[in-house]
């Protein structure tokens, strides 16, 4: 964990400037970027594309920051006493990090799900209006049309279409999960972080996720953190390795399952060590 | 434990005489190294273990019903006699030996509710400071500080009160509005004042009538301002308490804005809230139940709050007909510091009863107050998780 | 579904919505600001005017000596400090076997009884200490006093008041601690064959020790500064009430007649015309909360200790 700022950076430089003559476009770029949580070294000059309107997956065994990462590229990672970032992440060309960015701004833009579900303590209906809301929407009509729409997008409009009033605590934790992404996507983003969405759901659960997934790639630039390869496998189209802070390899997501580059990519990917 | 038993044939014996019938198995087996079996002497312990603490348990039953039973019985004279009208009406008077407690009722009430509208915003507000907004290096003195201030004693308060509270209300509140006249350097005269107690004021009033000041008069609010006027107020036992509910409102409100999940707070601002929109309609709705169960404690507190009371709030009822009045600044009468004034000097018999019937009316109050909280607390924390 | 809206520029002019809104926030956590500010102003001058006035009264023979009527300024109130260590004895005597027991129960019990207990603990604990005064009285005080005319005053039914007081708080505290061992270490001796008062005796209380510790010693300073139910029960006293025992060779405290207590002291300076009175009544203050800071700062460094065993 010390020695890692050896790494030559000049592959990962290469791999990034590869990254870029993708076909598609690029939605997020990150440049150089270190992170740290006050003395800890936690993201070490990190380089990635993300290509829009793909599911871009980040594995890697347990803390070795692939979640951190996703919380800098809309700015949670702020909320934290005596964190550092420098290098810089632009979305569409602009920096995130830039002093005149505001954060209500980004996560709008960008919106996150977290690895737990954290519904309000409000009503189904509530949690899905209140981005809409806090965003200046006041007309009812158009708040219910964004309620359904979001809810029938998450795959959950079926199951709670009659009781959209009730606690969003009575619904069963994989519904509650479709319930916060259906509360991202009400507020339009156009980048969805996913960290973890799955980890705490049963398989049935996490299948209709995926299945989800695969819908909301047509209009929405997502990012997952997973530590499922298999998940990662089914979902992304492009893949990046993390160990110890560093991002090993990152390219698509068939190449990083078949034919990985480097040793610690294939040790992970085929299983010795997790 | 239960499957390992067989697989470790030399040590289930014991173990299954300590859970069998002991005396079929201790006979039976005569190996030398045993265990002794867990004796009746053991199970006896426990019965013995069973029933003290369950005996010490029932203590809180006998202390209440005893309590009850004491204070009925030592109230029934005054209950015999005046009835409903004892808390229905005003007269308290020890020559014709008739007592009606309105006055008294009316000033806990009052002076408890005087505190709470002034604490709780503020207690709230700090509270909220504290947990979402302060950096550590306010966070960890302020806290201690306000922990401290929820141990100081409450004669200590009332001590404060009298000799800082009071000069200053007569001086900065009392003295211009109802003397606007006088120029406002006489009135620095402050330290002085607070470095030799409330006695030498510069300005030579004990009871001041306010109805006649422009104060009074200003429609809606006037009532507020009339009466007598000495700076032992309602106003000053109304701050008084508000000054000692407000560290422990302020210390269990942050407590419980601390617990809420962090996930809570970061979904919302996944969703591009600021941060005082988080807090108005994620972190409060979350924490509601329990802030209200705060502020009723504290009210449960507030109406029980004998000394510091006692000591300003001028142990006289209004000099209304009613010796009800909603003047801040006229002197009022709670019924603990009833209790703290007469108690000693009660003549037995109906005078000593009615005042224990006050003590059993406090008694109904405080209880009333704190089982409401309770259950709210109990339905509100039912209604937010949705009946899980 | 709808399409991604179109982009936005994060870097160009704010909308409306947004400036309106982050006004808004600034304005609020302003307010917040404020009340916390206004709150550690006031909370601040007590305890400024509470040093100030009570550190330059404090001199040495408010230990050493009992109140002087002739020259006050040469008087203490030994007697007082005293008073309040005895009571404080008696209430424990009281309060804490009654308030460690039921806690040890509510812990082991369940349903709908050991539920019904935890809430007239509550109750209990909401009950206005004056209350508890009257109740003393009335319990033991008065009947006393009709059966031998001229006593009833005491340090017993002063005790008792505040040993009331006690239980409900150790109770709820004993219980509220003990449920923090680990169930696992309670099953673990219990799958040893071991009885229940065992478990509790040898694995539990060890366990919690500090936090039990804790918990005395706060109940401990709330009572300590208790004046209400005080009032009348002990009536005060400005001497040393001591008799001899063994034939002579000894003086103990007589605990069936008036007795003194600082917090009790306190209001009556407060309530006297002379400045010197006043001026020991915040010098007494000063004592209390000190003796009252002591017991917190103890039961901190109990739990502080405890802490460190378990990790």
């Amino acid at each position: 964990m010390m020695d890692v700022t050896t790494q030559k950076p000049s592959s990962l430089q290469d791999l990034a400037r590869s990254q870029t003559s993708t076909p598609t476009a690029t939605k997020i770029l990150v440049e150089n970027v270190d992170f740290y949580y006050s003395a800890f070294h936690a993201l070490k000059t990190i380089n990635i594309v993300i290509p829009d309107r793909q599911v871009t997956a980040l594995i890697g065994p347990s803390g070795c920051g692939k979640s951190t990462f996703l919380r800098t590229l809309n700015r949670m990672n702020d909320l934290i006493d005596g964190t550092k970032l420098t290098g810089k992440i632009s979305l569409d060309g602009e920096d995130l990090y830039d002093k005149r960015v505001d954060v209500v701004d980004l996560r709008k833009r960008v919106g996150m799900v977290f690895q737990k579900p954290n519904p309000f303590p409000m009503s189904i209906y509530d949690n899905i209006a209140y981005g809409p809301r806090i965003h200046g929407l006041t007309n009812r009509k158009k708040l219910n049309e964004i309620v359904e729409r979001t809810l029938r997008g998450s795959a959950l409009w079926e199951e709670v279409k009659d009781k959209l009033k009730a606690s969003a605590f009575a619904l069963s934790g994989g519904q509650q999960q479709r319930l916060c992404i259906a509360r991202t996507l009400a507020v339009e983003p156009e980048v969805i972080l996913m960290d973890e969405p799955c980890s705490a759901l049963d398989p049935n659960s996490t299948f209709r996720i995926e299945q989800l997934m695969e819908d909301l790639k047509k209009d929405y630039t997502i990012v997952i953190v997973t530590h499922n390869m298999q998940q990662a496998a089914r979902v992304s189209q492009r893949t990046g390795f993390f160990l110890r802070g560093e991002m090993k390899e990152f390219g698509d997501t068939d190449q990083i399952f078949t034919s990985p580059k480097q040793k610690d990519t294939e040790d992970y990917v085929s299983g010795k060590f997790g | 434990m239960a499957d390992r038993a067989p697989s470790v044939p030399s040590t289930s014996a014991p173990l299954l005489a300590a859970t069998a019938p002991p005396p079929r198995v201790s006979k039976s087996t005569s190996a030398p190294s045993r265990i002794p079996p867990a004796s009746s002497l053991a199970r006896f312990g426990d019965k013995i273990y069973g029933a003290v603490t369950f005996l010490a348990s029932l203590s809180i039953f006998i202390i209440i019903l005893w309590l009850l039973y004491q204070l009925t019985g030592a109230s029934l004279p005054a209950i015999h006699k005046f009835g409903w009208s004892f808390i229905t009406k005003s007269d308290w008077n020890e020559e014709t030996n008739s007592f009606h407690a309105l006055p008294f009722i009316f000033g806990t009430l009052y002076s408890s509710l005087i505190a709470l509208v002034l604490s709780v915003p503020i207690s709230i507000g700090a509270a909220i400071f504290l947990s979402e907004l302060a950096p550590r290096w306010i966070r960890t003195p302020a806290t201690f500080l306000i922990e401290l201030l929820a141990a100081i004693p409450s004669v200590v308060y009332g001590l404060w009160g009298i000799f800082i509270l009071i000069p200053f209300l007569k001086l900065y509140v009392f003295q211009p509005v109802i003397q606007p006249h006088v120029p406002i350097y006489h009135r620095h005269l402050v330290h002085s004042v607070i470095r030799v107690g409330h006695s030498h004021l510069p300005f030579s009033y004990n009871h001041f009538d306010t109805t006649h000041i422009p104060l009074a008069q200003v429609k809606g609010i006037g009532f507020l301002f009339t009466g007598q006027s000495a700076g032992y107020s309602m106003l000053a036992a109304g701050m008084i308490l508000a000054i000692m509910v407000t560290p422990f409102i302020t210390a269990v409100t942050r407590d419980i804005l601390r617990a809420i999940p962090r996930s809570q707070r970061e979904g919302s601002y996944a969703l591009g809230a600021t941060q005082w929109e988080t807090i108005k309609q994620v972190v409060i709705p979350y924490a509601k139940s329990g802030i209200i169960g705060a502020v009723i404690l504290g009210l449960g507190r507030a109406l029980g709050e004998t000394m510091a009371v006692t000591m300003v709030i001028g142990n006289q009822s209004p000099s209304t007909p009613s010796g009800v009045s909603l003047s801040l600044f006229d002197s009022g009468y709670t019924m603990s510091s009833v209790l703290a004034n007469k108690f000693n000097e009660a003549i037995p018999g109906l005078n000593l009863a009615a005042l224990v019937e006050i003590a059993l009316v406090l008694f109904g109050v405080t209880v009333f107050v704190n089982i409401v909280a309770r259950l709210l607390v109990f339905y509100t924390a039912k209604d937010v998780h949705g009946g899980k | 579904m709808s399409v991604a809206p179109p982009h936005s520029s994060l870097l160009g002019k704010q909308s409306g919505n947004v400036a309106r809104r982050k006004a808004q926030n600034v304005v609020m956590l302003s307010l917040c600001m404020l009340a916390a500010g206004l709150a550690i102003l006031v909370l601040g001058l007590v305890l400024f005017f509470l040093l100030s006035k009570g550190f330059s009264s404090l001199h040495l023979s408010l230990f050493t000596r009992p109140p002087d009527n002739i020259d006050i300024k040469k008087g203490g109130m030994i007697q007082s400090i005293f008073g309040t260590l005895v009571l404080l004895g008696i209430a424990s005597c009281l309060g804490l076997p009654l308030g460690i027991l039921g806690g040890i129960y509510q812990l082991e019990a369940k349903g709908k009884f050991a539920s019904t207990v935890r809430f007239f603990t509550d109750v209990l604990n909401g009950i206005p200490s004056i209350v508890i005064g009257i109740f003393a009285y009335a319990a033991i005080v008065y009947p006393v006093a009709q059966a031998h005319p001229g006593t009833g005053f005491s340090a017993y039914a002063g005790g008792f008041a505040l040993g009331i007081l006690m239980v409900p708080t150790v109770m709820r505290t004993t219980e509220e601690i003990l449920r923090l061992v680990p169930f696992a270490l309670r099953e673990a001796s219990l799958g040893l064959g071991a009885t229940r008062w065992r478990t509790m005796w040898s694995v539990v209380l060890p366990a919690a020790r500090g936090g039990v510790i804790t918990g005395i010693m706060l109940a401990l300073a709330r009572i300590a500064g208790e004046t209400a139910p005080l009032l009348f029960t002990i009536l005060g006293s400005e001497y040393f009430s001591t008799h001899a025992v063994l034939g002579g060779h000894a003086h103990v405290p007589t605990l069936n007649a008036p007795i003194d207590a600082l917090p009790l002291r306190i209001y009556n300076y407060s309530q006297d015309v002379n400045p010197d009175r006043q001026a020991q009544a915040w010098a007494g203050a000063v004592v209390l909360i000190s003796l009252i800071l002591v017991l917190s700062i103890a039961a901190r460094f109990a739990t502080r200790g405890n802490m460190q065993e378990e990790k």
